[in-house]
């Protein structure tokens, strides 16, 4: 496959106060590639996608070094504003989190928040992001009715149109599947597919099967320290260290 | 190992089991119940222990004692509306300078404010929520009073600017000797303003910090995540604090019967805008006039200005009731 770098990732460690939660991560992440971090819970792979948009800078006491660069540009140079990182690299959490207003709103958030459209121009890109996140269909006639009352599934749907609305480069996300069933997580799945012809999708998951379908790429956490990342071919075919291997076939973890 | 026979009787058995906790349940939800009913009696009879002391003068007065102004034993009119034009514009003076005090600093605390600043400071706005009224009655007396008067009475009062300007001319103007609506108005600001911000406080802090973290992954600044996320979702709790505060400046007698002037406006209908005019507000007035009050119907009547007070509180708790219903309904809706 064709390897543009995306993200690199240099010698990063990570402190929440005095308990280190990552220790002297390396890799480079390809554009227009799903990417997935698998590892046992607490391994440290939502600290590290947190770190990738500078989210954890939001944590009182946390500490990073290392450095991370985005296309070539280090994300915690001086002249880079946060804001305009988030925007680039957008993220969709492990719970749903709709802001308590109409779902046209949700997803309108954003774009007049960083006034990238109004009038007609904002209905069609709230259309579109609904359409690529596969929830127009099920709410179209209900725009103006509150996130609230969709369910678990399309609230996550809902969240992953509002984080497209911004156009992100790059799409964070944190266990996206963990509270869906099996049919609104295969349609994700087919959405994440989809998705990586535009964006470099970086995505967390429990789901080993998920993770092989899905992705180019794969990452294995163990203890805060990144195990093993390659092809994901290889990674679950032929994996270079026995950790991997065991955890892959469920030895542990 | 058990047979068939054996495993159904043990769930049968474990499904007729705790019939005394259910007992128990009926007991604990009684208590409950009759403490509930016990309340809203309690406020059902004062209700009607208001409504049948001041009988007498609600059969002597009629409507007149809503509409009627004048307040005289001699001639034996009795008339509400200037205590209550005055409770009104006391309480509406302090909710204008109160709330976007109060509510700034609860975006401080809540949102803003560096960790180690957090506590002491609520520790300090709490403790001022709960200093008795007549202390601040005191401090209006002693300094509030005596420094409006020097600062802003005299000094507004001689300037022809202000004299001249269409609506400050109406507002900052009276009798200008210190005891007033300004200093009544100002003094109540300073009573509510702690416990709204502690009321806001603690909702802007009920708002899920994911909510923020979902703001801010799609790149908004604080200040945007705090005005488009924040603050609508805590809206009506918000309006639900202001009014409790409201509350509060409505019924609050002692410092402000220290501070008002406790003199209906000299005006033919007895209210004024003035802010340098002394005022009156239905506590004050019920605490100065009931040591002279002769029975009958002066009494009954003093007893009917309560009953307006109670009522007034119940129609404003209404309707902030329905504000904040409203409020929680466009949001969820
Ligand atoms: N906000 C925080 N403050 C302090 N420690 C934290 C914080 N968040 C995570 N940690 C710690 O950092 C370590 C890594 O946590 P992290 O959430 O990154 O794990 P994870 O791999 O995402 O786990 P899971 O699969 O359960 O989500 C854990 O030991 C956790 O206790
Ligand atoms: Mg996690």
């Amino acid at each position: 496959m064709q390897t543009t770098p995306c993200v690199t990732v240099q010698n990063v460690s990570f402190w929440y106060g005095s308990n280190q939660a990552l220790f002297d991560i390396n890799m480079t992440i390809p554009q227009h590639a799903v990417t997935a971090f698998i590892g046992p819970s607490g391994c440290g792979k939502s600290t590290f996608l947190r770190c990738l948009n500078r989210m954890n800078d939001r944590i009182d006491g946390s500490k990073m070094t290392g450095k991370i660069e985005l296309s070539g540009q280090d994300i915690r140079d001086r002249s880079v504003s946060v804001e305009a990182l988030r925007r680039t690299v957008g993220m969709v959490f492990q719970k749903p989190v709709p802001f308590p207003m109409s779902i046209y709103d949700n997803v309108a958030f954003g774009p007049r928040t960083h006034q990238l459209a109004r009038g007609r121009a904002l209905d069609e890109l709230v259309e579109k992001c609904l359409i690529d996140a596969a929830l127009w269909d099920e709410v179209k006639d209900k725009l103006k009715s509150s996130a609230m009352a969709l369910s678990g599934g399309q609230q996550q749907r809902l969240c992953i149109a509002r984080t497209l609305s911004v156009s992100p480069d790059v799409i964070l996300m944190d266990e996206p599947c963990s509270a869906l069933d099996p049919n609104s997580t295969h349609r994700i799945e087919e959405l994440i597919t989809r998705l990586k012809n535009e964006y470099t999708v970086i995505i967390v998951t429990h789901n080993l099967q998920q993770a092989k379908r899905i992705s180019d790429m794969t990452g294995f956490f163990l203890r805060g320290e990144l195990v093993e990342f390659g092809s994901s071919e290889t990674v679950f075919g032929t994996p270079a260290r026995k950790e991997t291997d065991d955890y892959i076939n469920g030895r542990f973890g | 190992m058990p047979t068939i026979d054996d495993r159904s009787q043990s769930v049968s058995g474990s499904l007729t089991s705790g019939t005394n906790r259910k007992w128990i349940d009926s007991v604990y939800i009684g208590a409950i119940t009759t403490m509930s009913l016990a309340l809203m009696t309690l406020v059902l009879a004062i209700g009607c222990a208001l409504l049948w002391q001041s009988m007498p003068a609600i059969k002597a007065l009629g409507p007149g004692f809503v509409t009627g102004h004048e307040w005289d034993d001699a001639t034996g009119k009795y008339g509400s509306a200037a205590f209550l034009s005055g409770t009104l514009y006391s309480s509406g003076i302090a909710i204008l300078v109160s709330v976007p005090i109060s509510i700034c600093s609860a975006i401080f605390l809540a949102e803003l404010a560096p960790k180690w600043i957090r506590l002491p400071i609520t520790f300090l706005i709490e403790l001022l929520a709960a200093i008795p009224s007549v202390v601040y009655g005191l401090w209006g007396i002693f300094v509030l009073i005596p420094l409006l008067r020097d600062k802003v009475m005299t000094p507004a009062l001689a300037s022809s600017t202000i004299g001249k300007t269409p609506i400050l001319k109406s507002l900052l103007t009276g009798a200008g000797y210190g005891p007033s609506m300004l200093a009544a108005g100002l003094l109540l600001a300073i009573m509510i303003t702690p416990f709204i911000t502690a009321i806001c406080r603690d909702i802007l802090l009920a708002i899920p910090t994911m909510q923020r973290d979902a703001a801010a992954g799609l790149g908004t600044t604080q200040a945007e995540t705090i005005l488009k996320v924040v603050l609508p979702s805590a809206a009506p709790g918000l309006i639900g604090a202001v009014m409790l505060g409201f509350g509060r400046a409505f019924g609050e007698t002692m410092a402000v019967t220290m501070v008002i002037g406790n003199m209906t406006p000299n005006t033919p209908d007895g209210r004024s805008v003035a802010l340098f005019d002394p005022g009156y507000t239905i506590a004050s007035a019920m605490a100065n006039k009931f040591t002279e009050a002769t029975p009958g119907i002066a009494t009954a009547a003093l007893i009917e200005l309560g009953l307006v007070l109670f009522v007034t509180s119940m129609l404003i708790n209404f309707f902030a009731r329905s504000l904040v219903r409203l409020a929680a309904r466009r949001i969820a809706a």
